[in-house]
């Protein structure tokens, strides 16, 4: 796919554990053009943090790409020098982290780092680094950016960290913004107003996003594209309406039924998907998500299912579904 | 941070009390009598009763502690028994003396200390860490004495580079700081090897945490995170522990003194005990409680310096 400013192909990575090998990510493919913006949702454990973390590049040092590539800018991150992949982090690709408590060093002031995290930017000194950061605090809507920069991170309240985060990430005008559950560590009026930012950044940021949660609500008012992930796969993937309102994949269907935001009327009990998930030391041979679903057949738990392009731009992993 | 302030030193005052009433009480409780041991088995009553109303002992023990304490606030240590010069007077003779030496060992541990421990977190899991972690098992556990010895068997014996006993010649900096390298070497090694394990024990916790992947995240060199993110904060409980370490290293000095023939508390001490000089070990033990209470106040404050979050709670 041309045009794509971060492509994914075939990753596969797994992380030593006790007790073997975790299969975190098994065959991932996604790619993100200039301008888009894709959500990545799925239950605990399903991988999309790591996914996250692996578009960055910071796995740990338990985990290891066994296949796939990842492109940036068209260039495959395994072919440079992790020098050179350090270089590119937060001019090219940077990251909103999911907890704000502990996202910044609690002994250095908000813009001691902001300023510290424009290493990757050349030709700038010190003073016009802080202003930038000073202008950056202004943009994301914190009224008095001269004070803030002087703050230690526990002096903020939980919104004013997230949107002290996102104006870090947005600082270098990275071609690629990851946000790893942006809202998911604070209240629901803090949450209303970081998407509110969000919407506004996307207006005027001509990179691309990609927002991981397990709040569909979040993706359904920000992004453009939807990646649902379970058990280290991308199971569905297609535009948010189609996704929404025409999930194919049983996996998709049963989360979209159990997202209360979803349900009209009263209920004494909120829907649940019974099982778990499968023990990704030892993935199952055939469908992961057989052991679970509905229309599984014998065929689901003995083979691997087919990725099945249903309409343009909308694919699903599943044996069950038609185009 | 004003009433944490009083606080503290309120604290400090009970605990200086609490310790005299100890060495009171050991005073009373070790067998035989001071006057009689100090004097020798020839002595006669008249002379020991003499000697033992100089010491104070024939007074009632409540009366002689309030007098101790009544004294010692206005800053009368008493008069040593031998000698009568004042114990103030001696201690600050020798004090100076320990005060360096402990300071310069502990300064070069801790220098020493930090780096290594950083080194055996850049190089976590490799050869490098793992050998770093056998020196510094047996850097602690080598006695300061054994390593004073052989110090002083092979610069100052053998190689002649640096003297073998003594402080240095008063007024002249160059032969004393000659003097202290030695001691201080030998005071402080078993420090670097326990700096370098704690450094190391709490960069690991620190480097996990996830302000650390913040910071890679924005692509700063690997340096920069350790020395600026990480150590700013991994170095918070060493500071702790150091003030801590400083009355150890002031009470373990004593070892080293004597190796090195080098006048100081420690010796002050010794020869005050062997020789039943109450009012001088009474005396000292009060200075050194009281020097180590003001150091680990000292501590705390300058740890509030260092961390935001802990200013915060004194403010409050």
């Amino acid at each position: 796919m041309t045009g794509a400013v971060l492509q994914i192909e075939g990753l596969k990575l797994d992380y030593a554990v006790p007790g073997g090998r975790l299969h975190a990510l098994r065959h991932v493919s996604l790619s993100i053009k200039k301008g888009e913006v894709l959500g990545i949702a799925g239950e605990s454990g399903c991988g999309k943090s790591t996914l996250a973390a692996a578009m960055i590049g910071l796995t740990g040092a338990n985990a290891r790409q066994s296949a796939g590539t990842i492109r940036l800018g068209g260039q495959d991150m395994a072919s440079l020098s992790e020098d050179d992949r350090r270089r590119l982090r937060g001019r090219k690709i940077a990251m909103v982290f999911q907890d704000p408590m502990t996202a910044f060093n609690p002994v250095l002031t908000i813009g001691g780092q902001l300023t510290d995290f424009q290493h990757n930017i050349e030709g700038l000194g010190r003073a016009e680094k802080r202003a930038r950061a000073q202008a950056m605090l202004s943009r994301v809507g914190l009224s008095d950016p001269a004070l803030i920069m002087g703050r230690y991170p526990h002096e903020l309240s939980g919104g004013m960290r997230q949107r002290a985060a996102i104006a870090a990430a947005l600082l270098l005008q990275p071609e690629v913004l990851i946000a790893d559950e942006p809202t998911t560590a604070l209240d629901v009026t803090m949450e209303a107003q970081i998407i509110h930012l969000f919407r506004e950044l996307r207006d005027d940021y001509d990179g691309a996003m990609v927002i991981v949660t397990h709040h569909l609500g979040v993706i359904a008012e920000l992004c453009d594209r939807v990646a649902i992930m379970y058990a280290g796969e991308v199971v569905e993937e297609g535009p948010v309406d189609a996704i929404y309102h025409g999930a194919r994949h049983p996996y998709t269907r049963a989360l979209m039924a159990c997202d209360p935001a979803m349900i009209e009327g009263r209920t004494a009990r909120l829907p649940t998907i019974g099982g778990a998930l499968p023990d990704l030391r030892s993935p199952p041979p055939g469908c992961a998500f057989a052991p679970r679903c509905p229309l599984a057949t014998d065929r689901c738990r003995a083979e691997a299912p087919p990725d099945v392009q249903l309409t343009a731009g909308h694919r699903a992993l599943c044996h069950e579904v038609r185009p | 941070m004003l009433r944490y302030a009083v606080k503290r030193i309120g604290l400090a005052v009970v605990i200086l009390f609490t310790v005299m009433l100890a060495m009171y009480a050991m005073v009373f409780l070790v067998p035989g009598d001071p006057a009689s041991l100090a004097l020798g088995p020839r002595a006669t009553p008249e002379l020991k009763a003499l000697l033992r109303e100089r010491m104070g002992l024939d007074q009632p023990v409540l009366s002689q502690i309030w007098h101790f304490f009544a004294s010692a606030a206005t800053g009368d240590l008493g008069y040593d028994v031998w000698s009568k010069r004042p114990v103030l007077d001696q201690i600050l003779e020798f004090f100076p003396n320990t005060l360096i030496l402990g300071a310069l060992a502990l300064g070069w541990a801790l220098v020493a200390g930090v780096a290594l421990g950083c080194l055996a977190v850049v190089w976590r899991g490799r050869m490098i860490d793992r050998l770093l972690g056998v020196l510094s098992v047996s850097l602690i556990s080598v006695p300061a004495f054994v390593v004073a010895i052989y110090a002083l068997l092979v610069f100052a014996v053998w190689l002649r580079w640096l003297p073998a006993i003594g402080a240095g010649t008063p007024g002249d900096l160059v032969s004393q700081a000659k003097a202290v390298i030695l001691p201080a070497f030998a005071l402080g090694v078993g420090w670097v090897g326990y700096i370098a394990r704690l450094v190391r024990a709490s960069m690991l916790e620190v480097m996990g945490e996830n302000h650390i992947r913040t910071a890679r995240a924005f692509g700063l060199p690997e340096s920069r995170i350790v020395l600026r993110y990480a150590l700013r904060i991994a170095i918070i409980p060493t500071i702790a522990i150091l003030a801590v370490g400083l009355g150890s290293v002031l009470s373990s000095a004593v070892f080293v003194e004597t190796v090195f023939g080098r006048p100081g508390i420690g010796t002050l001490i010794t020869g005050a005990v062997q020789k039943r000089n109450y009012p001088v070990v009474m005396g000292t033990v009060l200075f050194m409680t009281a020097f180590y209470l003001f150091i680990v106040t000292a501590a705390d404050l300058l740890i509030a310096r260092l961390d935001p979050r802990v200013r915060d709670v004194f403010r409050g």
